[in-house]
């Protein structure tokens, strides 16, 4: 029987640009266990909602990601608006769809170039931040941030998309559209990408259910989860399927972000066609008595927002359980079986935030 | 409303815990999440499930040295969940499957959202 070794990985890694840590057990350059451990930035921005106003933890919730930080606002007004009853208006719903669709867009886009430089193909990592680049413009002309956009807020949107500008983006999808597709088809047919991605990291159906997977993770492994089912925002309106593969490994997560890419694109289109004319908030009265559980599907999967309100204006709890967190337990059951090689390139297949999940 | 989504909560007691959650497993129900609420004394704790976007809470309250039973036998990945549990609140889950002992989560102070253990709600009074 071949000596046992302890490898850390992390958490400070090339492929990390966050702190996580694992522990990987070797036989040879075989990984026989994983143990996971993180915490080495947690902020406690939960415990942050007791002194901020209702209204101003929007910006707290907002920043407790760089990257999906407008689904994080959307998630917690959505939260506070159903504790106190207050129906947003449709045109903020639409905004608010845009929007996260923007976020989901340069997410993958961002995540496509890290897992092509996780395995060595510095051009395509290159050409997918250039895509990237032209969605934060739009969102930086649409809501004055790259990063932290600010437009959310409890009752609606603050910021409203002119028709000259959603013509404008209209416009600029069809292109767009046909070079995220000529991106996209490295990805899914290029023999090298493949011969590096499929049989790695492989979950099946059943065991990624029992994990509680959610995001592209589960979808890769053919667990048909995503809250954009349920209707929040304009996506009742606009109706949505879920992108699903079957194969459980890391081509199959990589070809679900990939597709989910061409997905948010054509919601992108439809919510321009379908934008209705109308306010952009309603007005905020009263304080929030009472709790829910707020979700919302981000770029790595189902968030969740519990809030918690005791009449006063400070809410008494926020507990955020973020994708990252949810798709460990996945991340320790992949591991085991794979070289030391592909590590990197495991680990990414769940696209780890570690930002969320330190919030 | 801005979401129509049903929402159930049960309050359930320390003994039916295991068995309720074994319920909702051959059920077929996918655990979301564990989540703690500090409520001055004692700790309301949430184990969340989710099946066709039908969402079901079950709710346990406990006081701060009671020990409560890991569910990772049932569910797997509740591992995560009990260890942050136990670094954050310092409620003892026994019986986890991976167990980190206190060190999953990396604080400065042991149990910083603990407002019953710390005596005083510091967030609030800061």
């Amino acid at each position: 029987m071949p000596e046992r070794i302890v490898v850390p990985f992390g958490p400070q890694h090339p492929v990390l640009p966050e702190p996580i840590h694992v522990d990987l057990v070797l036989e040879d350059e075989k990984v026989v266990e994983a143990i996971p451990s993180i915490g080495y930035i947690h902020r406690g921005l939960e415990q942050l909602v007791q002194k901020r106003e209702y209204t101003e933890y929007v910006y707290v919730a907002e920043r407790i990601c760089g990257i999906c930080s407008f689904m994080h606002a959307l998630c917690y007004s959505q939260g506070v608006e159903q504790i106190m009853g207050i129906e947003v208006p449709d045109r903020a719903k639409y905004l608010r769809t845009i929007w996260s669709e923007c976020s989901r867009l340069h997410s993958h886009l961002l995540w496509l170039g890290l897992f092509a430089d996780g395995m060595g193909f510095e051009n395509l990592f290159m050409r997918s931040w250039q895509l990237r680049e032209s969605v934060l413009d739009v969102l930086e002309d649409t809501t004055g941030g790259r990063v932290i956009q600010g437009t959310c807020k409890v009752g609606g949107v603050r910021r409203d998309i002119g028709q000259e500008k959603l013509d404008e983006m209209h416009h600029t999808l069809d292109p767009f559209e046909q070079q995220c597709r000529d991106l996209g088809d490295v990805f899914l047919n290029d023999e090298t990408v493949k011969y590096r991605l499929q049989g790695l990291g492989v979950i099946g159906k059943d065991e990624a259910y029992a994990l509680g997977a959610v995001g592209p993770t589960a979808r890769g492994s053919g667990v048909p989860v995503d809250i954009r089912e349920t209707g929040y925002a304009a996506y009742g309106d606009l109706g949505f399927k879920p992108v699903v593969e079957t194969a459980g490994d890391c081509y199959a997560r990589c070809a679900v972000r990939v597709k989910e890419v061409y997905a948010s694109i054509d919601l992108i289109r439809r919510a321009i066609d379908g934008m209705p004319e109308g306010p952009l908030d309603v007005k905020v009265k009263g304080t929030p008595d009472g709790e829910y559980f707020s979700r919302v599907e981000q770029p790595r999967g189902e968030v969740i927002h519990y809030l918690r309100g005791d009449g006063t204006k400070h809410l008494a709890r926020a507990r955020i359980r973020t994708p990252t967190l949810a798709n460990i337990p996945m991340l320790v059951k992949m591991l085991p079986g794979a070289q030391l090689a592909d590590v990197p390139v495991v680990v990414l297949s769940i696209d780890p935030c570690i930002s969320c999940t330190e919030r | 409303m801005t979401v129509n989504e049903e929402q159930t909560t049960i309050s359930v007691a320390l003994e039916d815990l295991v068995r309720e959650v074994e319920g909702l497993h051959a059920g077929g129900y996918r655990l979301v999440q564990i989540g703690c609420t500090d409520i001055g004394g004692a700790y309301e704790v949430n184990y969340s499930f989710d099946k066709d976007y039908q969402f079901k809470n079950l709710r346990l309250t406990v006081g701060p040295e009671t020990e409560v039973p890991s569910v990772s036998g049932i569910y797997w990945g509740a591992f995560v969940y009990e260890n942050e549990m136990h670094d954050l609140f310092g409620i003892p889950v026994t019986g986890i499957n991976i167990d980190f002992k206190g060190t999953f989560i990396k604080t400065a102070e042991k149990y910083p959202f603990s407002v019953t253990r710390l005596g005083g709600d510091r967030c609030r009074n800061a």
